[in-house]
């Protein structure tokens, strides 16, 4: 019986695509029974969706109908509110027509079948992307599981062939009881996770990187290769560290400890002793290739930080060791890492097809922890029977020790690509080849970019640029981008043209100005040197000619003229801080945007004196010599310059004018005698306002004798 | 910048005629004896209100009648003037009444309002002291207009009948047509033996001082023959030259500038200025200007001895340079067909000029400083109009080229090619000289070393390998001098005391750039500059607009409602009118791009070209 249940468990498992297919299938069917029903709904939605399309209240908020889970406080039913038009709606025949229907059915079955899936190149498939899929290929290859084709190993043939109801129940028992000490495991450990003590967490860790270090020795003495294996593990790690630039005085913690650090001498320990720590992590090795090893480390960093993940994948997957790293390391390295090469040759197809198996997961799952269990447990029992008795070299106790000293010594590392390995883990469980495929091209366009650079591509904007460039060297490539740029290059260049013209025109009329044929002089009296030697002139002629034939006054005089016209422009001020908000170092540049906003544009000064004279530099620097005896402030009833500058254009000194107009135009206000008194000023001297006054203080002094004839007397001494 | 004209023998002013010509003005110092004859009005005649609309019409009507081409306009004058200095003693009528009038032309030419720029609008105030620097200046050239008639000398020319060329007369020829005074100008001084010959005329056109290759050095009263001083200082001489009196005289040796006094006493042996080629001396300056071989034009300040500026002009050796006495601007000619302008203000030139596809040869300005004549190896002569445009007004070129240029005080330019010299003479005073025709030619003995046009005279000096010839060349000098400036019949006293005033009226060198009337302009910068710093530290613009306040009115006129209407009223006549200006605007370049595009209209058809 239980054998007819297994039959038909693999039964089932083989024949995992029509399974795959089956929901899909009923969904549809399904859904269509549902069709009419809800094809009035529908249709309703897409009445109001179209009228909504129109007018100024696009997202008008359906009404509620319905109970529905979401409850809003702004409107009332939140369904229909954020549903958005589909086109394939619009298409659709508001009735389904049935004749139609039958017609749709293998239509959409057509469609929900997958397409035939072409053997995925062996190269890929040898690749093992994560540790993941590292482990379990390791596992499947060990436990002699067939990679290829989901058949049957030798052992489940052998026990498919004689497996009684005691070996199952057995087996069951077994099952279960890992299942119990795996729950048990997990529950200890998130226990002793959940531990808050730092000391505790300090100490647990100390304690196995002591045991780490231990077995480590242990190993080299036993099996060096193997240990050879585990000092690049530890070196990769040391290399992760390096890069995170964890263990500086950077984090949380640190900074904090730094704050207390002044007063307190255990934080001031912690703190010393944490640098040390990176500094003992960041230490290089001294290893022969230093450079090669260098470049191949910042490579690699370099792509994980900057390149998007999906790109990234594949290299991350495949890293194991550094291919650059290997060929650093000495030749047994190389040996075993060719050795395990064969040996991991035929996993990853099995890997893949397991993944494409998405129900066979739980059995599969099983089957693999109920090994794991079985591993460790001989290892225990092996390590309590006899410590120093051999280890035997076996691959087990060096995979799980490995994964342990890997787990203490890089705690850090692996928090830090946590983030990755979960999302690749899902990927991989995933398992569909959509992703596959979409990874690739990704590569495919990647890689050969990665190759022929010859410098390091650091921010994704430079690899757009790069991108570019190369487009712009080969311009076949008819890319959108590269159009992008020619037509933001081109609105540079259009300003350029004119004003090349305009100096070729500028050239034209110096080349005229200086070359004109003048007409001769004839002159009565020709210098006899001429008159005596001719051809000797002639010949001197020719010789002025040939001299001057290189040097090019013309083209001198031009760029010197361009240069000083550039100079006496007002600049423009650059205001933009490179790294602020964004990546900085060398050979980074900020960014156009940034550069654009952060700079300001001198104004447009006056236009040049020599503009329009080609063949003239006028300096237009100001002279401060000069300008210290000009006017700087305008007198009183001036309001322009130009008002005061008439006044002063007329020349006074005796040099420009006739004695007399001289004298007249300085002669002083007031001209005084020497030897005269000057009296007080009168009111009498001063017009008739003074005068008027004058006469009311001889009023005020005797105002009896204040008369109409008086009166009228003033009057007209004030008319007057 | 013209001066006005003085009589050979300045007459001192005589103040009492200024004083005759007006009605005396009461001084305090006469208030005794002046009796008071009106009671109401005690006061003197210089009643603000009655003499400020008074003058201006006096100006006005003196415009009118003063400057007219017709000789007289009887109307006005009688009108202007006083009835009582129409009578004359004997009771004859005057027939010329008034002043003589002067020729527009002649005004003109005194007037330096420039009238182009139109001013914005200005308040009365503004106006009125507009007004009256109008006036000065119009009487002030008129009183220089009217002098004019006190310069007697005329400028002789040569005319020859026609069809015959006057570049045919030969010196010969003109020796024996002139007087004997001016035939005594025309001398040659044979001295073969010391090489070619550099010379120069002193400011007053008196003396001359010339200066051998091979160390000749000699200076002396050239019209009475009075030799100064001779001597050979053992040492080539490249230039020599006078400085601001013929008492002085700086000469270019082989290593060092030297200065002589006009008995042959060394007086200054000045290292600073080694392997000078050039010498120019800027008189009212007083800066002696040396291009050095060494390519540095250096300022020396021969009133206090000092090197004022030093300036590497970049191109190498400098053996061309000449200054332009109009603004005192040095002007170098460099190898690579340049001309560059230079004042000690300025570390860097104030114009650099392309003018030869060669290198420059000599370079001459002009007195007025107007017209450039330069000469290059592309045997081009060319004259450059200096007057902001730097282009050349005519072009010639020449058999051998010029390797010395001169301009005479009225505008001859002579030039030196080999051992012939042409003069070309322009229309007047003001006007280029025409390269159609030379004026002059004469043939020396040899190759030209050295030109200058003797100031005040129709003499022309060539040095020459041979020696020096004094040719005459009519027309050539200015033929009125001022006697005050440079007078070359001045004695020792008089040459002391004019000593005295021009070193009072020395002129600053920072002064000197392209455009001397610049100086008489506001400096818009630091007007600007200080206007800001005003408002900022007062915290408003004291010279902005005020906002408009209505003016409180009464019966109920002035509630709050009112007040509003008002000033939005105001508000809104404003906003009108600056959109209408804003529209006006629009329309003209409207009208502009219309202009524009009238050439080349689409048409309709046009669509239909494929």
């Amino acid at each position: 019986m239980t054998a007819n249940r297994l039959a038909e468990s693999l039964l089932a498992l083989s024949q995992q695509e029509e399974l795959v297919d089956l929901p899909k299938d009923y969904l549809l069917s399904g859904s269509e029974d549902e069709g009419d029903n809800d094809g009035e709904r529908e249709h309703q939605k897409l009445l109001e969706a179209i009228s909504s399309l129109d007018g100024k209240n696009r997202r008008k908020l359906a009404e509620r109908s319905e109970a529905s889970l979401k409850v809003s406080e702004f409107n009332v039913s939140s369904e229909g509110s954020g549903e958005k038009l589909v086109l394939a709606d619009l298409l659709e025949p508001v009735k389904t027509s049935s004749s139609l229907a039958t017609v749709k059915k293998q239509l959409n079955r057509v469609k929900s079948k997958k397409t035939v899936e072409l053997p995925l190149n062996k190269e890929e498939i040898e690749r093992a992307r994560t540790p993941l899929e590292q482990e379990i290929f390791n596992l499947l290859h060990k436990n002699k599981q067939p990679v290829a084709d989901p058949l049957l190993t030798p052992v489940e043939k052998a026990s498919l062939q004689a497996m009684s109801l005691e070996e199952a129940k057995m087996r069951r028992a077994e099952l279960q009881r890992a299942r119990a000490l795996q729950s048990y495991y997990e529950a200890k450990a998130r226990r002793e996770k959940k531990i808050k003590s730092k000391k505790y967490h300090k100490v647990v860790k100390k304690g196995k990187a002591k045991k780490a270090l231990k077995e480590f020795e242990q190993l080299r003495k036993v099996n060096p290769a193997a240990a050879l294996e585990e000092l690049e593990k530890i070196e990769k790690a040391r290399m992760m560290e390096r890069m995170s630039l964890k263990h500086q005085n950077s984090g949380k913690w640190a900074k904090s400890k730094a704050i207390m650090a002044k007063y307190d001498l255990e934080a001031r320990q912690a703190m010393q002793e944490q640098l040390a720590k990176n500094k003992e992590l960041t230490q290089k090795l001294q290893v022969a290739s230093e450079s090669e090893e260098e470049e191949g480390g910042t490579e690699e960093k370099v792509e994980e930080l900057l390149v998007p993940d999906v790109v990234n994948e594949v290299q991350m997957n495949a890293d194991g060791p550094n291919p650059w790293m290997l060929r650093s390391c000495t030749s047994d390295t190389k040996e075993a890492a060719t050795q395990e090469d064969p040996e991991q040759l035929p996993e990853p197809e099995a890997h893949e097809v397991s993944e494409s198996e998405g129900e066979d997961r739980p059995v599969a799952e099983e089957e693999i922890l109920l090994r794991e269990f079985e591993e460790r447990r001989s290892l225990r029992k092996r390590s309590e029977l006899s410590q120093d008795a051999e280890p035997a070299g076996s691959q087990e106790t060096k995979d799980s020790s490995s994964q342990e000293v890997l787990s203490e010594l890089r705690v850090l590392s692996q928090k830090l690509k946590e983030n990755d390995q979960s999302r690749k883990q899902k990927a991989s469980s995933e398992g569909t080849i959509p992703q596959v495929q979409r990874e690739e091209p990704a590569t495919e366009e990647e890689e050969p970019l990665l190759l022929q650079r010859p410098e390091r591509v650091q921010t994704l904007e430079e690899l757009e640029e790069l991108g570019k460039e190369e487009c712009f060297q080969n311009k076949e490539l008819p890319r959108p981008v590269l159009e992008g740029q020619q037509s933001e290059r081109t609105p540079n260049n259009r300003p350029d043209a004119p004003k090349e013209k305009k100096k070729k025109e500028q050239m034209i009329d110096l080349q005229n100005l200086l070359t004109t044929q003048s007409p001769s002089v004839k002159s009565l009296a020709v210098p006899t040197i001429e008159e005596l030697e001719d051809e000797e002139e002639r010949n001197q002629r020719q010789m002025i000619k040939e001299a001057f034939a290189g040097d090019d006054v013309i083209r001198d005089f031009l760029k010197e003229k361009r240069e000083a016209v550039e100079a006496s422009k007002p600049k423009d001020v650059d205001l933009t801080l490179p790294g602020w908000g964004e990546w900085g170092g060398v050979g980074l540049k900020p960014s156009a945007k940034k550069r654009r906003r952060f700079l300001i544009k001198a104004p447009e000064g006056p236009p040049r004196k020599d503009k329009n004279l080609p063949n003239v530099i006028i300096n237009e620097k100001r002279n401060i010599h000069t300008a210290a005896h000009q006017v700087r402030v305008l007198p009183y009833p001036f309001t322009h310059h130009w008002q005061f500058e008439r006044t002063i254009q007329t020349p006074i000194g005796s040099t420009w004018n006739t004695q007399r107009a001289f004298q007249k135009l300085t002669t002083p206000k007031v001209v005084t005698k020497p030897g005269h008194i000057i009296n007080p000023i009168k009111a009498e001297d001063v017009g008739y306002r003074s005068s008027s006054r004058s006469d009311l203080s001889v009023i005020q002094r005797n105002p009896k004798r204040i008369t109409t004839r008086h009166k009228k007397q003033l009057k007209k001494s004030s008319v007057d | 910048m013209e001066t006005a004209p003085k009589p050979g023998s300045d007459v001192p002013p005589k103040k009492d005629k200024l004083q005759t010509k007006r009605k005396k003005p009461r001084r305090y110092w006469e208030e005794e004896t002046v009796p008071t004859t009106d009671g109401a009005s005690p006061g003197p005649p210089c009643n603000k209100k009655n003499r400020g609309p008074q003058r201006p019409k006096n100006a006005h009507i003196l415009k009118k009648s003063r400057i007219s081409k017709k000789p007289q306009v009887p109307k006005k004058p009688r009108e202007w003037k006083n009835p009582e200095s129409q009578r004359s003693l004997s009771g004859a009528q005057d027939p010329f009444p008034g002043p003589a009038p002067v020729p527009v032309e002649v005004v003109q030419k005194f007037c330096r309002i420039d009238k182009s720029r139109k001013l914005p609008r200005s308040k009365a105030k503004t106006r009125s002291r507009l007004e009256v620097a109008e006036a000065e200046e119009e009487e002030t050239s008129i009183k220089a207009a009217r002098s004019e008639l006190l310069l007697a000398e005329e400028p002789g020319f040569l005319e020859g009948e026609d069809g015959e060329d006057t570049a045919k007369i030969c010196q010969a020829d003109i020796v024996e047509a002139v007087d004997i005074a001016s035939a005594a100008k025309h001398f040659d001084l044979n001295l073969r033996q010391f090489g070619p010959y550099r010379l120069n005329y002193s400011r007053t056109g008196r003396h001359l001082a010339f200066g051998g290759r091979r160390g000749h050095v000699a200076a002396l009263d050239w019209v009475t023959k009075k030799l100064m001083c001779e001597i050979n200082v053992m040492e080539a001489v490249r230039d020599i030259r006078f400085l601001h009196s013929e008492a002085l005289l700086a000469v270019a040796q082989n290593r060092w500038l030297h200065i002589y006094d006009n008995q042959g006493i060394e007086l200054h042996c000045i290292r600073r200025c080694d392997r000078v080629t050039r010498l120019e001396f800027l008189p009212f300056h007083f800066l002696l200007a040396t291009a050095s071989e060494t390519g540095f034009l250096t300022y020396l300040d021969v009133s206090v001895g000092k090197i004022v500026a030093a300036l590497n002009a970049r191109a190498g050796r400098l053996d061309v340079m000449s200054q332009n006495p109009y603004n005192a601007v040095i002007h170098l000619g460099h190898s690579n067909g340049t001309v560059s302008l230079w004042s000690p203000a300025m570390k860097e030139p104030l114009a650099k000029i392309l003018c030869h596809r060669g290198g420059v040869r000599a370079v001459a300005v002009d007195s007025t400083g107007t017209y450039m004549a330069t000469s290059g190896l592309d045997h081009q002569l060319k004259i450059f109009d200096l007057r902001g445009t730097y282009q050349p007004l005519s072009t010639r070129t020449l058999p051998h080229g010029a390797g010395h240029l001169a301009f005479s005080q009225r505008g001859l330019l002579v030039a030196g090619m080999g051992d012939v010299v042409n003069i070309w003479a322009g229309q007047g005073k003001a006007s280029p000289p025409s390269l159609e025709q030379p004026y002059l030619t004469h043939r020396l003995s040899g190759p030209v070393h050295g030109l200058q046009f003797c100031p005040f005279e129709d003499v022309l000096g060539v040095g020459h390998s041979g020696g020096i010839t004094s040719m005459l060349v009519p027309g050539a000098g200015e033929p009125n001098f001022d006697g005050l400036e440079s007078n070359p019949y001045r004695s020792r006293k008089q040459r002391q005391e004019w000593e005295v005033k021009a070193l009072l009226e020395k002129v600053p060198a920072e002064l000197i750039c392209l455009d001397p009337r610049a100086l008489a302009e506001v400096d818009v910068i630091s007007l600007e500059q200080g206007k800001k710093e005003r408002i900022e530290r007062l915290g408003y613009d004291p010279e902005a607009k005020a906002p408009f306040q209505p003016k409180p009115k009464q019966k109920g006129r002035s509630s709050t409602a009112s007040l509003v209407k008002r000033k939005r009223k105001v508000m809104d006549e404003e906003h009108r009118d600056k959109v209408r200006q804003s529209l006006q605007q629009q329309q003209q370049q409207q009208k502009e791009a219309k202009a524009k595009s009238t050439g080349a209209r689409p048409s309709a058809l046009d669509r239909f070209v494929r």
